[in-house]
């Protein structure tokens, strides 16, 4: 581990009890999800970690509960230091605080995981489905979310799968 | 709900983005895309103008959504590649390059020097045609037409190179996990010298064209102008945040595929508005060109592909002759590789900025998670923020600065 990170993660595991994973020299702190906020605005503030490069979420069904993961990049450009942030939730609707507040661009983001996963943040201040349709049904990132396909159309079923087909018809 | 919303089929759940002059009818809702020539793809804008004045702007996306990284987790890790190809279609190297980065970080594969050279020389051309795109393409949307017939001209000897190493000018799927698909071909050095020869020429009749132009001026500065802090915390990366001044680069700041070896400066600006980026991305192509001249210059010998037999398939020619390789070869080619429980997080500079892979490995041959952290999309969420207080006719220049490629944000 850089000595540089090592102010920023002691803090996080004093003061909310968070553990370290450490793989292929990448940090990433596991913390409760009600004290995800806090853990942001405290490596935002304390530590100058100013940028959030990435958020993004992880299904773990049927295998394993909690059932979703939540997985934030945060970036110290002062240092040059990344340090992840992991957090786990349970229940198939799972919701968190928003960490918007602190940055902003975890608005798209958040309104990605909400899109792909089905996981509401708490106070957001915009969460709308972002790359599916506005009335799609279902989360398509979900592990119980099938991979669609389209079936090929020849002569002798070209009529059949037509009626099928999701487009308006004369 | 009033019955505005309702009759108004533009403002479909988006209500609370705009202002309430917008439901009174003071200020015009006018709908920009998605299909419209001058957003660079499907991007769809919602406008709120007061006059010509744009009031406030919300960006709508997902019109070109692939699910690609829900297809990548129904395929092994060597077969998911090519569907990155076609996230960015601007930069299709850089995208395999950061997928096998994070590939070979997740199963800790070594790359050989020479291979390393190869990808650095491949992504600096790739950066260099897709910023030809742009310079063409955003300068066509203020009117300058000729710079784009030139661009492309020399877009067509780039990717001619792609085509000769690795058979197709732009779904390459040229660099492998290990290294790459195979060794360059003999011709690939002329080639690539050749354009070193005739681009900086090139690169300045392009700036006799736009850079003093007033005309061009006049569209372009004090446009879209975003501070350096605002950068910083909307995560805006690559040119337009060292337009604001920021020298951050992840060639410098976090070294990839030996990097760290070559000399070259980042190109920053001061002004932070579409002029200080055009003045900044034209100076990258010519630092890319002197990248490309040292990685050739100092081009290694040796070996392409990384020795390991366990994720790196053995050369043709040993299949007939070895039990061994035939075994690797049978495996990988049917099963794939196992990667281990462990996720990574990777990222490299593409044209448009930082490109992250977040990847994760449940100890089987599938990626049991990717995702992309794409540089368009990140910083299309500053559009509303550049673009407050212009006129309509700078949104084009505004989204041409940004370079945004809409596969890249929709994915």
């Amino acid at each position: 581990m850089d000595e540089k990170l090592k102010p920023a993660v002691s803090a996080m595991i004093d003061g909310l009890e968070a553990t370290l994973i450490e793989f292929r020299d990448q940090i990433s702190m596991v913390v409760a999800p009600e004290k995800i906020v806090e853990a942001c605005r405290i490596l935002h503030d304390n530590f100058h970690f100013d940028m959030l490069l990435d958020e993004t979420a992880v299904d773990y069904w049927p295998q394993e509960t909690p059932r979703f993961n939540i997985i934030y990049q945060v970036y110290s450009m002062k240092e040059n230091l990344i340090i992840g942030l992991r957090t786990s939730l349970v229940g198939i609707h799972p919701h968190i605080q928003t960490i918007e507040g602190i940055y902003p661009n975890a608005n798209w983001h958040e309104r990605e995981i909400w899109d792909m996963f089905g996981i509401y943040f708490d106070g957001h201040s915009d969460l709308r489905r972002i790359l599916m349709p506005h009335g799609w049904e279902g989360f398509p990132l979900r592990k119980d979310y099938p991979l669609g396909y389209e079936e090929v159309q020849f002569t002798f079923n070209s009529d059949e799968i037509n009626l099928h087909k999701p487009y308006a018809k004369e | 709900m009033d019955g505005r919303e309702q009759q108004d089929p533009l403002l479909d759940g988006m209500t609370h983005l705009v202002s309430s002059r917008a439901l009174t009818g003071e200020t015009m809702l006018l709908n920009m895309g998605p299909q419209h020539p001058s957003t660079h793809g499907v991007l769809r804008l919602l406008l709120e103008l007061d006059g010509e004045i744009v009031v406030n702007c919300v960006p709508d996306i997902g019109f070109l959504h692939t699910g690609v990284e829900k297809n990548m987790e129904a395929k092994n890790y060597q077969k998911a590649e090519v569907m990155t190809d076609r996230l960015d279609y601007m930069n299709p190297i850089g995208n395999n390059l950061v997928y096998c980065l994070a590939l070979e970080k997740l199963v800790d594969l070594d790359v050989p020097p020479r291979a390393q050279f190869l990808r650095v020389i491949l992504t600096e051309l790739t950066r260099v045609q897709s910023h030809l795109v742009w310079i063409g393409t955003s300068a066509l949307d203020l009117a300058a037409m000729s710079v784009f017939l030139y661009s492309f001209r020399e877009r067509e000897m780039i990717l001619d190179i792609f085509e000769l190493v690795s058979g197709q000018r732009m779904m390459t799927t040229y660099i492998r996990p290990g290294g790459l698909w195979r060794d360059v071909p003999v011709e690939f050095e002329d080639a690539v010298r050749n354009v070193l020869k005739v681009m900086p020429g090139r690169i300045d009749e392009y700036e006799s064209l736009l850079t003093k132009n007033p005309l061009f001026l006049d569209r372009t500065r004090k446009i879209g102008i975003i501070s350096a802090e605002d950068c910083v915390r909307w995560g805006l990366t690559g040119p337009v945040i060292r337009a604001t001044g920021v020298a951050y680069d992840l060639r410098k700041a976090r070294p990839y595929s030996g990097y760290e070896q070559f000399d070259f400066d980042i190109p920053t600006h001061t002004d932070g508005d579409v002029y200080a980026r055009y003045l900044v991305r034209v100076e990258e192509m010519r630092q890319s060109l002197s990248i490309i001249q040292q990685a050739l210059d100092r081009l290694p010998t040796g070996p392409i592909r990384s020795n390991n037999r366990k994720f790196v398939p053995p050369p043709r020619s040993e299949l007939g002759t070895s039990m061994e390789a035939l075994i690797h070869h049978f495996k990988l080619w049917t099963e794939g590789f196992n990667a281990p429980k462990g996720s990574v997080y990777v990222a490299v500079e593409s044209p448009r900025g930082e490109l992250g892979v977040y990847l994760e490995g449940d100890g089987g041959p599938k990626p049991y998670r990717v995702h992309f952290r794409t540089p368009s999309f990140v910083n299309l969420q500053a559009m509303p923020l550049m673009s407050r207080g212009h006129f309509v006719a700078d949104l084009v220049g505004i989204i041409g600065s940004i370079d945004v490629v809409l596969g890249d944000a929709d994915r």
